[in-house]
């Protein structure tokens, strides 16, 4: 039997948000059911997802973000899903705003919409000097190998159709996964959208030890990129 | 002219490698496909050592004029990296087999707590 919505919630160590989060996303308008993805965590997140009605994969030991993410599109693909919502399991990404983000989908226009924090300046969201310069990198390294403008790489705030479920759930990368999927999402011909959202932000420090580590992390990003655009990815028929 | 007694240490040591390898695999401690490169190492090191006028052959070809036995180094380094770089090969796969494994468990188990919680146990 088919299902309609699954809204794949990675989570680690997130015993203090993931009860509201789950409650969010349940009660929301589009009313997915809920999967959160336990990446090993040492807390009590798992029990407290299941408690509040979620499904929930327990990983045997952590995978990291992308591994966690992957397995999601896994269960959403064998489940029958037509669609799939991602979002963080800290609570930054709002529930309410998914209706929004599947209307390209709804339209028959896209296969994957990413939540942009930058989609069209009218956002709120002024992060710190080298976080904002590392979004710019990868927005403008994604949108040249990927020969498509994309504005924010970087937000995992995403709806997916059934085409790009059956592509994640194959080919989704695992050390930095939302800026290289995007590049796969468009190497492979599925057609993107993106949608202005607004996001909570944790509290982040902005010492100078932040700086180097985003420096650290955009030469780390880029390679990877670069690695990734030299491969070679399954070309797909969009199913709409 | 490589001196004899270089020649002489380069066949013990080549021997000796190529005795431990086969120890290992008959011991079923190395699979024969991560033993070929080790076994190929071996052989190359032992037949450059005890050919000496191969080994001054080669060198000459490789314009290293004044001491010949400096070729079984770059010999033995370049094989050592060749190992060294299949083994990242396999690494990798490792690594991305160890996950995949990961999330069939977690999609098994939550399916197999789906399924018991469905049908009440027997008796």
């Amino acid at each position: 039997m088919d299902r309609r919505l699954v809204a794949i919630v990675p989570a680690y160590n997130e015993a203090g948000a993931i009860g509201r989060v789950v409650d969010e996303i349940a009660a929301s308008a589009p009313s997915p059911d809920v999967l959160v993805i336990d990446d090993a965590s040492t807390d009590d997140t798992a029990a407290i997802a299941e408690a509040h009605g979620a499904a929930v994969l327990r990983l045997p030991f952590n995978v990291g973000i992308g591994g966690a993410v992957q397995a999601g599109f896994r269960y959403a693909l064998e489940e029958g899903y037509e669609l799939a919502v991602r979002l963080d399991g800290d609570g930054q990404h709002d529930a309410g705003e998914l209706t929004k983000l599947l209307a390209p989908i709804e339209r028959g226009e896209a296969d994957f919409v990413i939540g942009s924090r930058f989609a069209d300046g009218t956002g709120s969201y002024r992060p710190p000097l080298g976080r904002r310069l590392g979004i710019r990198v990868f927005a403008g390294l994604v949108s040249i190998l990927g020969r498509h403008r994309v504005t924010d790489t970087t937000s995992g705030f995403a709806a997916l159709d059934r085409c790009a479920i059956a592509l994640f759930a194959e080919e989704y990368p695992h050390d930095y996964p939302e800026v290289e999927a995007t590049l796969v999402a468009l190497r492979s011909g599925l057609r993107l959208a993106q949608v202005q959202v607004e996001m909570r932000e944790r509290e982040t420090g902005t010492s100078s030890i932040t700086f180097v580590r985003s420096l650290y992390y955009i030469v780390k990003v880029t390679l990877a990129l670069l690695v990734a655009s030299l491969r070679r990815y399954p070309r797909l028929e969009s199913t709409t | 002219m490589t001196p004899l007694r270089v020649s002489i240490a380069g066949v013990v040591a080549s021997v000796l490698l190529i005795l431990v390898i086969l120890e290992l695999i008959r011991g079923r401690r190395l699979k024969e496909r991560y033993a070929l490169l080790w076994l190929a190492t071996g052989v190359v090191l032992l037949v450059l050592s005890a050919w000496r006028g191969g080994l001054n052959t080669v060198a000459g070809w490789l314009g290293v004029t004044g001491y010949p036995p400096a070729v079984l180094f770059a010999v033995a380094t370049l094989f050592i990296l060749l190992v060294l770089l299949h083994y990242s090969t396999v690494l990798s796969k490792l690594t991305d087999e160890n996950v995949e494994l990961a999330q069939r468990v977690a999609l098994l188990e939550e399916r197999v707590g789906r399924l018991t919680e469905a049908r009440p146990p027997p008796g």
